[in-house]
């Protein structure tokens, strides 16, 4: 028992060291880069020319029907023998970021066409452009009803980056794992690296709480618009 | 004035309005009326280019434009039509993530880039005129319905257009809500400014509208000064339209 707890306590500043330069940065940079492809495959796919919508579609298709893992893979193992070589924090970025960009996409086209025509119309009927009707009166309503979805892929990515240490990223998963190796303790070392997780999760939906709160601020307006 | 000449509007193969000529006089009020689906809508729409016509031409003050089935108007050209015109829409369409004074300055900080401060100015005096300055602060989702469409009267004012466009401003109130909607909108009336609205309320349009146009099937049955036209309409079609007006507003005060 006291050897458990030695164990988690000598290993803890590993685990999170680990959870601070890589799996936090690359939940983070993946998840702000995804958000921007998402937007902008979304922004193509309602308003877009045809085409253009098009490999957008095959795009989500892509990424969507095939599994994580497999992409970190082709990304890591399989482009260089097209001649493409990356790191592996490089590859695990463009791999989490297409991920989260494609399933991002559909929520804000969702949500994006989730308010109502009348909006666009009023934003036009004061001289609005099209960037700014966009800017200024449907994606501030959009990003309302978009939090609570995106805040679940958010929290899904956060655990997925787990997967980045099977293409050598030395994330908090893998450090776990490299202790494992010398200590032969498993159910240690992966209940620890999960308690991690738990905890970053957790305060993600707490921060999520706390948004949908704030942006809640102007009553209800969702049961308002008829 | 505004002039619409020969405007045609087809939607597929659906032709919604048939070669519609109507002129709108500086500093009146012309009420469109006639049974749902004639077209009312379309045509304020095509006003302010929400719609943009098929074919004819469009003239407010000094700015015209023609339209050729095929050819699309750009965007500077619809800009300049539309600019000279505010809308009022039935379900009010504020921006429910705006307060009221910040609907009003919307169009004039971000479309003319006046200084926040001076806009809300002119948004403050514009809530004071339609009564709803008390209300400055709140979220449109906490208004009545009568408020709601009085802020969203002051927001169509506020980049001061040359003509005010209503569709059935006061169809989406309770009678007693539209009073003050008419109230607000009688004033404006009185102080000159042009207006051209849609509406199946015979007590806003006999109260404040000059002239009458009666539209059916996207043509224009009849026109002319709102006196003669509710108490002498010449044509058949018209005098029915208006007889079940009458009844309805008997029955229910406003529709
Ligand atoms: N965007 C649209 N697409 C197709 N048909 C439309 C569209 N807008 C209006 N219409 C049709 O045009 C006709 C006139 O509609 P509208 O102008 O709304 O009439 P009103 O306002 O007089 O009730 C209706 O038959 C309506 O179905
Ligand atoms: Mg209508």
């Amino acid at each position: 028992m006291l050897h458990w707890l030695t164990l988690m306590a000598d290993s803890l500043p590993s685990l999170l060291w680990a959870a601070l330069v890589f799996t936090v940065p690359l939940t983070l940079a993946s998840f702000a880069l995804g958000l921007v492809v998402g937007l902008a495959a979304a922004v193509v796919r309602l308003f877009g020319p045809a085409p253009l919508a098009a490999i957008v579609r095959f795009y989500v298709w892509i990424i969507r029907g095939t599994p994580l893992l497999v992409q970190l893979f082709l990304i890591f193992y399989g482009l260089p023998s097209a001649g493409i070589v990356l790191d592996a924090f490089p590859a695990a970025l463009i791999g989490f970021t297409l991920n989260v960009g494609a399933y991002t996409s559909e929520i804000i086209r969702a949500v994006i066409g989730s308010v109502p025509k009348g909006q666009w119309e009023a934003a036009y009927s004061i001289g609005m452009s099209w960037s700014q009707a966009m800017r200024r009166t449907i994606l501030p309503q959009a990003a309302r009803v978009a939090v609570p979805p995106l805040s679940n892929s958010f929290i899904s990515l956060v655990k997925d980056t787990s997967l980045a240490a099977a293409i050598t990223v030395p994330e908090l998963f893998q450090a776990a794992q490299r202790i494992v190796a010398t200590s032969y303790e498993p159910l240690i070392l992966y209940v620890e690296a999960a308690l991690i997780y738990l905890a970053l999760s957790s305060v993600l939906s707490a921060l999520q709480v706390r948004l949908e709160k704030r942006l809640n601020q102007y009553g209800g307006f969702l049961e308002a618009k008829s | 004035m505004i002039r619409l000449s020969n405007i045609e509007k087809r939607f597929g193969d659906l032709t919604v309005l048939k070669g519609v000529s109507v002129t709108v006089a500086e500093g009146r009020v012309t009420a469109l009326i006639g049974p749902s689906g004639g077209g009312k809508s379309t045509l304020l729409r095509c006003i302010n280019l929400l719609e943009i016509p098929t074919s004819g031409t469009v003239r407010i003050g000094e700015e015209e434009l023609s339209f050729q089935p095929g050819g699309k108007p750009g965007w500077k050209d619809i800009q300049r039509l539309r600019g000279q015109t505010g809308m009022v829409f039935q379900n009010f369409q504020l921006f429910p993530h705006r307060t009221a004074v910040e609907n009003v300055m919307e169009g004039l900080v971000t479309v003319q880039k006046w200084p926040a401060e001076k806009a809300r100015d002119r948004a403050m005096a514009l809530l004071r005129k339609v009564g709803m300055d008390h209300k400055a602060d709140a979220w449109p989702a906490t208004l009545s319905g009568g408020q709601q469409q009085r802020v969203a009267i002051a927001r169509a004012l506020a980049p001061s257009p040359r003509v005010l466009l209503c569709d059935e401003p006061t169809s989406a109130l309770d009678p007693e809500l539209s009073g003050e909607v008419v109230e607000v909108l009688g004033t404006l009336a009185a102080e000159g400014t042009t207006m051209v609205m849609a509406t199946h309320d015979l007590r806003l349009a006999s109260r404040i509208a000059h002239e009458v146009v009666f539209l059916d099937a996207g043509q224009v049955v009849e026109s002319g000064p709102s006196q003669t036209l509710f108490s002498h309409p010449t044509r058949e079609r018209t005098q029915r339209f208006i007889a079940t007006l009458t009844q309805q507003g008997q029955q229910g005060e406003g529709v």
